[in-house]
């Protein structure tokens, strides 16, 4: 993702609209685009998910192997995510090694995932200090057109949601469910002159300033943010993130429930 | 924070292991101009971490591809040294260093008058010497200062400091112990003349009620930081020194 181009005349449209609490394609300020999703739309994997917002499209699947852990963690299961920004999905996206905009998306989904505790890790031990389930989550822009923080979260969360650890396949008793606790969501804000909206699109997204992405869990605390952007967001535009971020993320939870 | 211990991390009369109180940051020793071939350069020592930065530039951008018609571009690489930590750290670049030069980069970005340089690149190096909770933002400490020292105009200088959460404790600064067995973990700089927030980062579970107290104490942290960053820069270009201005 490097520096993408906006005409000025669109820019100018979008920050004049902005001045009168209106957006480009007539949402408000907090709305999102309408979220489509489907679950188990690939055989193969153990867990996934496919999650629309407008016109930005992701999947996330999820792989779920024994395998040895961590020598800290003898006990628990291990999640690993990964997220991929293809060439299909956009004309400036480029193969090649992860960019840091890849990975900086990965990490700060993997962060929600992880710190709010959704999938139970000590039930993914097989035998301490020798076997655990290794979560591999992998998530792929299959469209872009902005928000990928919070479409990568919302497929991860459904993906690992809908997963079964697959014991048959491995000779250790019936297939389970993945022991989920809570569903994490995301809600990220993005600055665009001195107004904070939801769920950016692509023009949106490229002539913010700052964004703030904001993971709650199912009581409304907090387990991760991320800022990013070059700009700066002041303590006041912080607590209106923090009050969207709680109320918008119980209607999307409400929304995959 | 996803460890657990027994340890009390904090006392019932509120001491930490340290001998801190709960908004107290650890002993902090900067110094500016200490690298003779950067254009700017700084060592941060906070608690046991020990960091240096070195700046270069404005300078030509590599590569080229990258260069911005409008401005000059902040290029960061954030790198712990493989003695750095307890287990050998692996050298080279991992994700973790790749997300941590990009949003040091970014916050540098906001106080940088990189309009004044289109074209060119302006590189900022940070070595983690030492870890012991809290390089990023000893890092992104030491860092402005080194663009300070290499005479680079900037609209202010950014300090940052961590706030978190640990045996139900808001926390400020904290140490190695904290960190791994706390409960949350908020790492965050500002501009201190307008008190913007120009890197944020928070995992671990706390109320709105506690994030509050913890974004409080960082912005009053990032101000006693700010402080010795400026008295850093008055001793490099004060006393005459070394300095080789």
């Amino acid at each position: 993702m490097s520096k993408k181009i906006i005409s000025e005349i669109r820019r100018d449209h979008i920050f004049n609209l902005l001045k009168e609490g209106k957006r480009s394609d007539g949402r408000k300020l907090d709305d999102f685009r309408e979220i489509k999703f489907e679950t188990g739309i690939i055989e193969s994997a153990d867990g996934s998910a496919v999650v629309e917002m407008g016109k930005t499209k992701v999947t996330a699947g999820v792989k779920i192997i024994p395998g040895t852990p961590f020598g800290d963690t003898p006990n628990l299961g291990v999640l690993t995510t990964g997220a991929e920004l293809i060439p299909l999905a956009h004309p400036d996206f480029e193969s090649g090694p992860p960019s840091p905009e890849s990975i900086e998306l990965a990490r700060v989904v993997d962060r929600g995932i992880r710190e709010s505790g959704m999938v139970d890790m000590s039930k993914l031990c097989i035998k301490e200090g020798e076997e655990v389930w290794m979560c591999f989550l992998d998530l792929y822009a299959i469209n872009y057109d902005g928000n990928l923080f919070d479409a990568f979260n919302l497929a991860s969360v459904l993906a690992l949601k809908t997963a079964i650890i697959p014991n048959e396949q491995y000779g250790k008793g019936e297939d389970v469910p993945l022991p989920i606790t809570c569903l994490p969501i995301s809600v990220t804000s993005a600055k665009l002159g001195s107004s904070l909206i939801l769920d950016p699109n692509f023009d949106e997204e490229n002539i913010s300033s700052a964004r703030l992405t904001v993971t709650t869990d199912d009581d409304g605390n907090f387990r991760a943010m991320q800022k990013g952007g070059q700009g700066s967001i002041t303590l006041d535009e912080l607590s209106h993130c923090l009050d969207m971020a709680v109320a918008k993320g119980e209607e999307i939870r409400k929304l995959i429930g | 924070m996803s460890g657990t211990t027994d340890m009390i991390l904090v006392n019932k009369d509120g001491k930490r292991i340290d001998g801190r109180t709960p908004d107290e940051h650890r002993d902090i020793k900067i110094e500016a101009g200490v690298l003779a071939n950067a254009d700017g350069s700084a060592y941060v020592e906070i608690g046991k971490n020990k960091v240096l930065a070195a700046v270069y530039g404005p300078r030509e951008c590599h590569p080229r591809h990258l260069q911005d018609p409008t401005k000059a571009i902040i290029q960061c690489k954030y790198n712990m040294q493989t003695y750095s930590v307890s287990d050998r750290k692996r050298p080279g670049t991992d994700r973790r260093s790749v997300e941590i030069s990009k949003i040091t980069a970014e916050a540098l970005e906001k106080v940088v008058l990189t309009e004044l340089y289109p074209r060119a690149s302006i590189d900022v190096y940070i070595e983690i010497l030492q870890a012991n909770a809290g390089t990023r933002c000893a890092g992104l400490t030491a860092a402005s200062v080194a663009l300070a020292d290499a005479g680079i105009p900037m609209r202010d200088i950014v300090p940052a400091i961590a706030a978190g959460k640990a045996d139900g404790y808001v926390l400020l600064d904290l140490n190695k112990e904290e960190d791994n067995f706390g409960q949350a973990d908020v790492p965050m700089a500002i501009v201190p003349s307008t008190n913007e927030i120009v890197l944020l980062q928070m995992d671990g579970n706390m109320t709105r009620e506690e994030f509050d107290k913890a974004i409080e104490m960082g912005v009053r942290g990032c101000h006693d930081v700010y402080k010795l960053q400026k008295e850093a820069l008055l001793n490099r270009y004060s006393d005459g020194g070394d300095s080789d201005e």
